[in-house]
């Protein structure tokens, strides 16, 4: 890599006053025509775009943004990565995205920032310690790591955990991942860009696909606000926007589009060092290494393409994370955003090919789509590549909702993070 | 030692009374009035913190919201909060703070010697390296991690309390600096419901530090004063100071905090008061008054203590009474900055102005100056600031009239403090929560809100980028005079009048050029707090981080506790040069609440604790109480688990309940379930569309279980639904389902089938319900109720019958959660309690024994009945659990999931299906979520088969069970299965999930 960064390279452009430095990624003028068109620049596209051109040799091939890159639920989420789902199909295609974090920081020679510190989902009745047994065993069965943590062992991991019976919802244990944890969410599409961009990737920002050009029931191209732009495979990935792409090409895909919040705290020194989740109380927090907690909470009921939510979701997701940490009441919120999230009935990805040939689609990550990044990517470029899914998505194929062959995350977790 | 008291008419603080107050462990004196940012200065106190990144020394840099650098830690213990700008502190007597940064010690910090080394560690630099070896990163990051943040969490609960208040009103004026005065003054005399808000101590906003404008004739604070008087005259209108609306939501939702009693010593705090309230105001208008910052102008280490704005330098001096240095040198590119000047130099400070522009301000401006000693330095900026720990002079450059370019050296100046004007920017940031969108004005120099506003959304005073008092209450009478005649309230009569004075226009210079290039002289700091230079912005954008988007992201800028609220036009300027783009295109980040941090607990206000969420308890709850019961929550009930006697534990009292109850009588508090009163013509109709069996052809007086299915075919919620008349169904649902379900019924009913006469009302809490279970309840009822036939044959199984039991109107239903003969009755909630201790009176000859959820739980297991989320999970089918008798696939209209149970998968073969498991050693109790497998050496990943749901030691069998689902599991009867978890795998045999009496013959008796 011509541009390679390093301590060595740090020290280099220092000395140089950083006026060496070259850009992370080109910004080229458009082509008439790729082999294929990747719709949207946020981490999964730019992850597509990547191993489209690392792992099959697919070179020619633009990635297009109506904004700028990584702008949409890239820069929004709260960072968190874990595989510990339920249900094999997607136990096996979160992990295999979470093998791919461990060492992306060295295959992209970015640093992400991946870090380990482990989730931790808390029950607080009965049913959720069910659950959690069932998920943990399920887990280890499927080769994600798991464990099942008493009360105790959570206080002696969060000091400032309440597990005690003052609570509303008392504690009554946990199920963790070690290997889960958070990264650098903007530095993911950064990272990714950058690599795909080396390899020979054209990233075209500010340019927004208008409409899809599909002659005999083929994808030829697409209209954009620079231009007509001709590919033979062309995949949306553009989360909440993939009903608007897909209603182009005359398909509707099943997916609701909410907002769904998140707000940081003031910066401050360490005080929780790993992701603590609960569904039952609808709130989850981990610190950044800048010093802020990172807080979660719920969708918000009503559907919508604005990226803001009801003041009430924020103010209940307080209270939760007051509920379980009660010193944390006089911690300030500093700032408040939210995102749009696109949610599949099953709580499930959908990474497919459609009726249209040579367009694929990969959407519906609902509320868990920034811990799949490179999973995503990794298996969506493959299904363009070969015009067939990978093993690991051919059960998130869109027929599962005509056959009733769904992987319903939703049963074991209402809100699947 | 550089600042000091100086006595100013009309200063805000009270010198009658003295506070005494700790920093960093050190006792100071200052006055009742101060802010501890005051206090400090007025002590000599500039050495406030250490950089996020280099660890360089940092002071106090404005007087309010914007501080960037003065973030301490206020008391200690329970009360301790982290991070509250030194600025924004109101000072009180015992006041206990810290400095937040600084490692081993503020005056020592470690970070910072690590800093000199600044050079190399440009915006992004964590993103370059700490990437091998790979194995080092976790030890890197725990010292990045120990390196950042300022203040330490609590850790000891909140002792103080939160509250809430809603407010629906015409008009919410935000700021009450003189247009917002202004505003609601005309908004209160034409008798609209008012609310002004501020998040100062005091109104006046502006005027509190100006002294030298007239309005009508008045000083600005006698005008103030009569504003307030006015106001408060008006009882349509209310006013909160400390209150900042730090958040506008679509449909002008404002959220604002007020703080109540943060300005009172620990002691004298009231206990019974909040400490915040969360105000939560609907106005049908709002109007914008927010006013305007001063942002600094940025220069070679414009970040030494002893740097602050020309506005807070100003402000100290006037409000406070602290002059900030005693030789000053003011650095400007407008007029504005020439009245601090004027100020200090009237105070007797030796003052020295540079001016950007070569021209300078209007005349009388700097003959006014000029007369009270200042020395002037026109067509001058400072190169670098000289000093370490605190200034001690600056270099100064000559600049080129027209380009920003150095065209010769300047003086350098031994001066102990820098005050730098940049010009204002308007504090849109309400204006655009909601998706407003501020525009550029090249003429203020300033992103401002449109003088239109928005719907609903009126913009007064300097938020449009009028700076001058005079325009700013014009502008201000005019728009909101226009929106009361719009609202047919008649003339507002004639705008305060002020003097209007000539301006010289301001410089469009953002940063002060040294004459070398970008990155190699003196760092320039935009963004303070995050120790973001003019450099870092230009090699983001030469690294193609191009979106202002990017810059902010990749650089950090505006990302802290202040917002960005003095770095956000200089940045965007910078951006906008490298790019040789005008600033307009260059355009703002999103702005997002909230305005100022928001303490979590007013966001959450009264719901924490007990109120985190209603804990409802039944009617007959002190009875459990009595009988010693431990609890389950269930929802948001609290229900019986087990009645445990003295020295039983769970197993013990749980197989004593089982055994007395098939034995002889057992009685459980059913009232949690959920109730839905179905009454209309249509009831029926809808009931065999949201249920997937068939309700047409049941009569009064009896009942049916309902299986209720999503859109996706999968059971969702059951219950026996009782019909009452022909058009009036007492609807049961899980305890846990209840509010869900209910809403379920009114979604479908309003969205989709509003033609249907009908009528949901939840009646829950109106019935108390005691369930009397076993061979003997027949017998226990019989001695309650005179007016129903119990005989077995007139009062049948999923029978319902109305009359008295015990002397109270009761429902009485004959259905079964266990397979035993057993009947539910319904009383008023009022009476539950004495229900059940009438029950217990009648059973007590039979042994009569309460039980909770566990033996339910066993009971109904026995039986093989589900419970729905226990044994279902959102993705069983009622084929799933073998009740494709309760589909009627035949009933005329469609119900909810029909079509979905067609499809070819759910209708297929491999699918998990209910069955039982018996355990080959009966003492095994198998793990409820332990995994199936069908070998034992299955490898990892193994190909799991189903899972436990519920598994029991079943007293009456003597043996344990397990309720399971398995794929293909209604084939499987027979086959031996290993249940696994953690590493250990049992042996079961797959078994019919009904353990107990196959034939039914017992609920029947």
């Amino acid at each position: 890599m011509a541009n390679r960064y390093s301590l060595w390279s740090l020290i280099k452009n220092g000395l140089k006053h950083h006026e060496s430095w070259q850009p992370a990624w080109k910004s080229p003028q458009p082509k008439k025509q790729y082999d294929v068109i990747i719709v949207g620049g946020g981490g999964h596209g730019l992850a597509t775009a990547y191993y489209l051109a690392k792992e099959h040799g697919i070179k020619n091939v633009a990635v297009l943004e109506k904004g700028y890159l990584g702008g949409g639920n890239t820069a929004r989420n709260t960072t968190i990565i874990r595989s510990n789902y339920l249900w094999d199909e997607a136990a096996h295609l979160y992990e295999h995205g979470l093998k791919l974090w461990e060492g992306l920081s060295q295959d992209l020679n970015f640093n992400v920032m991946f870090s380990q510190r482990g989730v931790m989902n808390v029950g607080h009745t009965l049913q959720d310690m069910r659950d959690i047994e069932r998920r943990a065993n399920a887990n280890l069965l499927n080769g994600v790591d798991a464990v099942v943590m008493t009360p105790q062992e959570i206080k002696d991991m969060v000091p400032l955990i309440d597990i005690s019976n003052r609570a509303r919802y008392p504690i009554m244990g946990a199920s963790f991942q070690p290997r889960g944890g958070v990264a650098r969410h903007d530095a993911v599409a950064w990272g990714f860009a950058r690599g795909a961009s080396e390899l020979g990737v054209d990233i075209i920002e500010q340019c927004e696909v208008t409409g899809l050009i599909i002659e005999g029931g083929r994808i030829k191209g697409v209209n954009t606000s620079r231009g007509d732009i001709m590919a033979d495979r062309v995949g949306c990935v553009a989360a909440g926007n993939s009903s608007v792409l897909a209603k182009m090409a005359g398909l509707r895909l099943p997916l609701e589009s909410h907002p769904l919040q998140a707000f940081v705290s003031e910066s401050m020194k360490p005080c929780i060092d790993t992701v603590v989740m609960s569904n039952a109380v609808h709130g989850y927090v981990s610190q950044s290494d800048k010093g802020e907690l990172v807080i979660g909470a719920g969708i918000d009921s009503y559907l919508g393409y604005g990226q803001r939510g009801s003041p009430h979701v924020i103010e209940h997701t307080a209270a939760a994370i007051i509920e379980m940490f009660p010193s944390f009441s006089r911690v300030r919120m500093n700032r408040q955003w939210g995102g749009i999230v696109d949610v599949s009935p099953d709580a499930c990805p959908i990474i497919s090919k459609t009726r249209i040939q040579g367009l694929y689609f990969n959407c519906g990550w609902g509320t868990g789509g920034f811990k799949a990044t490179p999973g995503s990517g990794n298996v969506f470029a493959h299904t363009i590549a070969h015009d067939d899914p990978h093993p690991l998505n051919r059960a998130f194929s869109l027929d599962r909702f005509a056959t009733g062959h769904l992987i319903d995350e939703h049963g074991a977790a209402a809100v699947a993070h | 030692m550089s600042g000091y008291r100086i006595h100013r008419p009309g200063e805000r603080i009270n010198r009658q009374k003295p506070v005494s107050f700790q920093f960093d462990n050190v006792q100071y004196k200052a006055f009742s009035g101060d802010t501890l940012a005051s206090a400090l200065l007025a002590n000599g106190v500039r050495l406030i913190g250490r950089s996020f990144k280099y660890g360089r020394p940092r002071g106090i840099v404005g007087f309010g919201a914007e501080e960037p650098n003065a973030l301490i830690q206020l008391e200690t213990g329970a009360h301790t909060v982290p991070d509250l700008k030194a600025t924004q502190v109101e000072l009180y007597q015992g006041l206990l703070a810290g400095s937040t940064t600084g490692y081993p010690s503020l005056d020592f910090d470690l970070k910072g010697l690590l800093g000199k080394f600044g050079r190399f560690m440009p915006p992004g630099f964590y993103y370059k390296t700490f990437m091998e070896p790979v194995k080092a990163w976790p030890v890197y990051e725990k010292y990045i991690r120990k390196a950042a943040g300022y203040g330490h969490a609590p850790v000891l609960p909140d002792p103080e309390s939160y509250d809430h208040l809603h407010h629906h009103i015409d008009v919410l004026v935000v700021g009450g600096g003189a247009a917002g005065l202004w505003a609601a003054t005309l908004a209160g005399r034409a008798g609209l419901k008012t609310l002004l808000v501020d998040e100062q101590a005091e109104m006046g906003g502006w005027l509190l530090t100006e002294r030298r404008s007239r309005i009508d004739g008045l000083s600005g604070m006698d005008w103030v004063s009569q504003r307030l008087a006015e106001l408060a005259s008006l009882p349509n209108v209310s006013v909160l100071p400390r209150t900042t609306a730090f958040a506008l939501h679509d449909l002008n939702l404002v959220q604002a905090v007020e703080l109540l009693q943060d300005h009172l010593p620990l002691t004298e705090r009231n206990a019974a008061l909040p400490r915040q309230r969360l105000h939560k105001i609907r106005a049908h208008q709002v109007i914008l008054a927010s006013g305007a910052i001063e942002r600094p102008l940025v220069f070679g280490y414009n970040d030494v203590p002893g740097v602050m704005t020309a506005a807070a330098g100003h402000s100290y001096l006037n409000r406070y009474g602290v002059a900030v240095g005693r030789e000053v040198l003011v650095q400007t590119q407008n007029d504005a900055a020439y009245e601090a000047a004027l100020d200090l130099a009237q105070c007797g400070v030796k003052v020295m102005l540079a001016d950007a522009r070569q021209g300078g301000a209007a005349a009388w401006r700097q003959q006014a100056l000029k007369s009270a000693g200042v020395e002037l330095l026109l067509g001058h900026g400072i190169a670098k600031v000289l000093g370490d720990k605190s200034v001690s002079g600056a270099q100064l450059v000559k600049l080129d009239g027209r380009n920003n370019q150095v065209v010769g050296s300047g003086p350098r100046l031994s001066v102990d403090t820098v005050l730098s004007s940049g010009g204002l920017t308007s504090t849109v940031h309400l204006f655009c929560h909601n998706g407003g969108r501020p525009v550029w004005n090249q003429q203020q120099l300033s992103f401002v809100c449109p003088d239109e506003g928005r719907d609903n959304i009126a913009c007064v005073g300097a938020i449009t980028g009028r700076w001058e008092l005079s325009e700013a209450l014009g502008q201000t009478h005019a728009a909101v005079a226009a929106l009361l005649l719009g609202h047919g309230r008649g003339s507002s009569g004639n705008a305060p009048s002020v003097a209007s004075e000539e301006v010289a226009a301001p410089r469009a210079i953002f940063r002060l050029p040294d004459g070398k290039p970008e990155g190699h002289g003196a760092k320039a700091f935009v963004d303070y707090q995050n120790d973001v230079a003019a450099a870092d912005i230009h090699t983001a954008i030469r690294e193609n981080y191009r979106s202002i988007e990017h810059v902010k992201r990749y650089t950090a800028l505006g990302f802290g506790t202040d917002q960005g609220k003095l770095s956000n036009i200089n940045g965007f300027a910078i951006a906008a040069e490298a790019l040789g783009k005008p600033i307009a295109e260059v355009g703002t980040t999103t702005y997002r609440p909230s305005y100022t941090p928001v303490t979590f607990g007013a966001l959450a206000g009264p719901h924490v604790g007990e109120t985190f969420d209603v804990r409802r308890y039944t009617a007959m709850h002190a009875s459990h109480d009595a009988r010693k019961a431990e609890y389950e929550v269930v929802g948001q009930w609290l229900r019986p688990w087990y009645f445990p006697k003295p020295g039983e534990d769970l197993h013990a009292a749980v197989n004593r309940e089982c055994l007395a109850t098939r034995n002889s009588v057992g009685v459980m508090d059913a009232s949690t379930l959920g109730k839905i009163d179905v009454k209309g013509p249509d009831a029926r109709e809808f009931l065999n569309r949201i249920y997937s069996n068939a309700w047409s052809k049941l009569d009064p007086g009896k009942c049916r279980y309902g299986l209720m299915l999503d859109e996706n075919g999968m059971v969702m919620d059951d219950g026996v639904t009782a019909c009452l008349a022909d058009d009036h169904f007492h609807m049961t649902t899980t305890t846990g389902g209840a509010a869900r379900v209910y809403s379920w019924l009114e979604r479908w009913h309003q969205t989709e089938w509003p033609e249907l006469k009908v009528r949901f009302t939840t009646t829950t809490d109106h019935w108390a319900t005691v369930a009397v279970v076993g061979p003997d309840s027949r017998q226990v009822l019989q001695k309650l109720c005179t007016d129903i036939d119990f005989d077995k044959d007139a009062f049948k199984f999923m029978d319902g019958r109305s009359g008295t039991v015990a002397g109270l109107p009761a429902r009485v239903f004959r259905i079964s959660f266990s397979g035993e003969l057993a009947y539910e009755i319904n009383v008023d909630a009022n009476y539950g309690r004495y229900m059940w201790e009438e029950v217990m009176k009648a059973g007590a000859a039979f042994n009569i024994t309460p039980y909770g959820t566990e033996t339910m739980h066993v009971l109904r297991a026995e039986k093989g009945f589900i419970i729905v989320g226990q044994d279902t999970d959102g993705s069983m089918s009622p084929n799933d659990l073998a009740m494709s008798w309760a589909v009627g696939m035949k009933k005329p209209f469609s119900f909810l999931g029909k079509r979905s149970l067609l499809r070819s998968h759910t209708a297929g073969d491999g699918r998990k299906q209910l069955v039982g498991l018996l355990p080959l050693d009966p003492k095994v109790v198998l793990a409820e979520g332990a995994q199936i497998l069908s070998n034992t050496d299955d490898t990892v990943p193994a190909a799991m088969q189903g899972h436990v749901t519920s598994s029991y030691h079943s007293a009456f069998l003597g043996r344990s069970i397990a309720m399971a689902v398995l794929k293909d599991g209604s084939k499987r009867e027979g086959d031996t299965v290993f249940v696994w978890a953690h590493g250990k795998s049992v042996p079961a045999q797959v078994v019919s999930s009904v353990f107990v009496d196959k034939e039914g013959v017992r609920q029947h008796a």
